[in-house]
């Protein structure tokens, strides 16, 4: 018995190493580049010497402006993903419709909507709606209905049937039990999911402008490419600084919901 | 409601005996919370607006917006399966990109991890800067990394690679540290007094008991990083995304729609497999 168990550890540590090999022999090596070096030391050197001279202009286009730009992003795109996936956690809450084939339909949908990159609905957007922050807020507001409503609708499904039953024996139709007996007790709990979307969508704001849907990003990738490496390392601290920030107190806020 | 006044007076107000029930205190107790609660909305909504002015994100531009999206999701059917063989090495590239960034940032993983844990290094001058180090890799983004490597390494596949490795790092790092600290110490003092050294209570001790959730962790960060790298292209850093920029580019959105499917597919196969993966080991 334990000796089976030793080979398949073993077969299983030799796929791992032989995927990797496999990997490995893919990717070419060109990247080391007689420059690199030299990159990699003026990228340091930006680090230390940040422009700090960006962090404020007067006549706007600034790094503070940029970040307020990003911050706004994700705080309106986790609005619009909170309102949009509301009706699609009750649709995939299996506790909510008397048929199983409907919630299962649901949790499917979600699951293709969580698959689908966040860059590509960007990108997908930008097309359509053209670049700009606009994008960046549809992006954020549709790819993030896979993972809430996916949330929200387990929390609907851990809710006390007790406030349910009483008001159907009271004759409540559908809207009025999800409004008094259902809602209610879910708030809470989505106000925090809701809250943690937020921290993986500021996250995700400051790359939305690399492909030009508004943000940090778009300065970050023009200093990039005029290869400006004090500005690239301002930019990269103030991303810091906003994630740090904004990670901290909405964790705070989360605590203090529940 | 009477729960609701108990719930939020407990603790500064006698109890209000359930028995008798008073509904002027019900009323006056509402008051104030109902005020409080129509506060805090109108404030969140004065935010929200002001938010949309900034940006200038509003409903008419959706209202505008959506037609061409209509427009552009009808030019991706029927998708341009001729393509498909084309896209077959990319795709090839991007998974060897995830599974090489994740198993070489995994392996610098274990040592952070064991340096992070505070009941293997029980230093704080060692613990505490190697978990701010893991903090901040975390805060930045795997798109930025490669966007700042594509820079330094010039474009290709090894940008890539090497963003998803320092991504990697910082999440499997952080999540195995918080598993060998809650590890059963129980063996771990039987060798200890024994008289073993500390890298035989890594190697005897610690080890057994963290590789499965590190392996897990392990999937669950590939999980994460095939996804990110079907769109590393989008800042040149190899993998599909190069060429679905290009196809958008040159408004082949039939071509779009072929490379958009192939990445659900293969993403949703290996989330399946790794998921399943993840659930035995567990």
């Amino acid at each position: 018995m334990s000796r089976v168990h030793h080979l398949r550890k073993w077969m299983i540590a030799l796929f791992i190493v032989v995927i990797f090999i496999w990997s490995m022999m893919g990717l070419d090596y060109q990247g080391f580049q007689s420059t690199s070096k030299v990159v990699s030391l003026s990228i340091l050197k930006g680090f230390m010497h940040p422009d700090w001279a960006y962090v404020y202009l007067p006549e706007g286009e600034d790094l503070l402006r940029e970040l307020l730009e990003t911050l706004v992003i994700s705080i309106l795109g986790t609005f619009v993903s909170a309102i949009l996936c509301i009706p699609f956690a009750f649709w995939a809450a299996a506790n909510m419709s008397r048929l199983r084939i409907i919630p299962g339909v649901g949790k499917f949908t979600l699951s293709v909507i969580r698959v689908f990159p966040e860059m590509i609905v960007a990108i997908l957007f930008i097309k359509a709606v053209g670049p700009g922050s606009f994008a960046g807020v549809l992006a954020l507001g549709v790819h993030s209905i896979g993972m809430l409503a996916k949330l929200f609708s387990e929390t609907i499904e851990g809710v006390d049937p007790g406030p349910q039953e009483a008001l159907i024996a009271c004759g409540a139709n559908k809207l009025q039990i999800i409004r008094f007996a259902v809602i209610p007790q879910v708030i809470p709990q989505l106000l925090s999911y809701t809250l943690y979307r937020f921290e993986i969508n500021i996250r995700s704001a400051t790359t939305l402008g690399l492909v030009g849907a508004g943000g940090i990003g778009t300065p970050l990738i023009f200093a990039l490419q005029v290869r400006n490496w004090n500005r690239v390392g301002v930019i990269l601290l103030g991303i810091v600084l906003l994630v740090v920030v904004t990670d901290f107190i909405s964790s705070r806020l989360r605590r203090k919901i529940i | 409601m009477r729960l609701d006044i108990k719930s939020t007076n407990s603790t500064s107000t006698p109890p209000i005996i359930p028995s008798s029930p008073n509904d002027s205190i019900s009323v006056a107790l509402d008051k104030p919370k109902r005020g409080k609660r129509i506060a805090t909305w109108m404030l969140f909504i004065v935010i929200l607006v002001i938010c949309s002015l900034y940006i200038d994100v509003t409903p008419y531009q959706l209202f505008v917006g959506l037609p061409e999206m209509g427009v552009l999701l009808k030019e991706m059917f029927p998708p341009d399966w001729s393509y498909l063989p084309t896209i077959w090495a990319p795709t090839l590239q991007t998974i060897k990109i995830a599974v090489a960034g994740t198993i070489l940032g995994a392996i610098p993983a274990i040592p952070a991890a064991l340096f992070s844990a505070n009941n293997i290094t029980p230093y704080k001058s060692v613990s505490f800067p190697m978990r701010t180090l893991l903090n901040l890799v975390r805060t930045v983004p795997d798109l930025l990394f490669a966007a700042v490597f594509v820079a330094v390494f010039g474009i290709g596949p090894f940008a890539g690679m090497l963003a998803l490795l320092f991504f990697s790092f910082g999440i499997i790092a952080k999540l195995t540290y918080e598993t060998v600290e809650a590890i059963d110490p129980g063996p771990l003092e039987a060798m200890t007094a024994v008289g073993a050294t500390r890298i035989q209570l890594i190697v005897f001790g610690v080890i057994p008991q963290a590789l499965p959730a590190f392996i897990s962790y392990l999937l669950y960060t590939f999980e994460i990083n095939i996804r990110a790298a079907t769109v590393l292209g989008f800042v040149g850093a190899g993998g599909i995304g190069l060429l679905l920029n290009q196809s958008l580019g040159l408004f082949r959105y039939d071509r779009a729609a072929t490379i958009i499917i192939l990445t659900l597919a293969v993403v949703l196969i290996i989330d399946n497999a790794s998921t399943r993966i993840r659930r035995k080991l567990l």
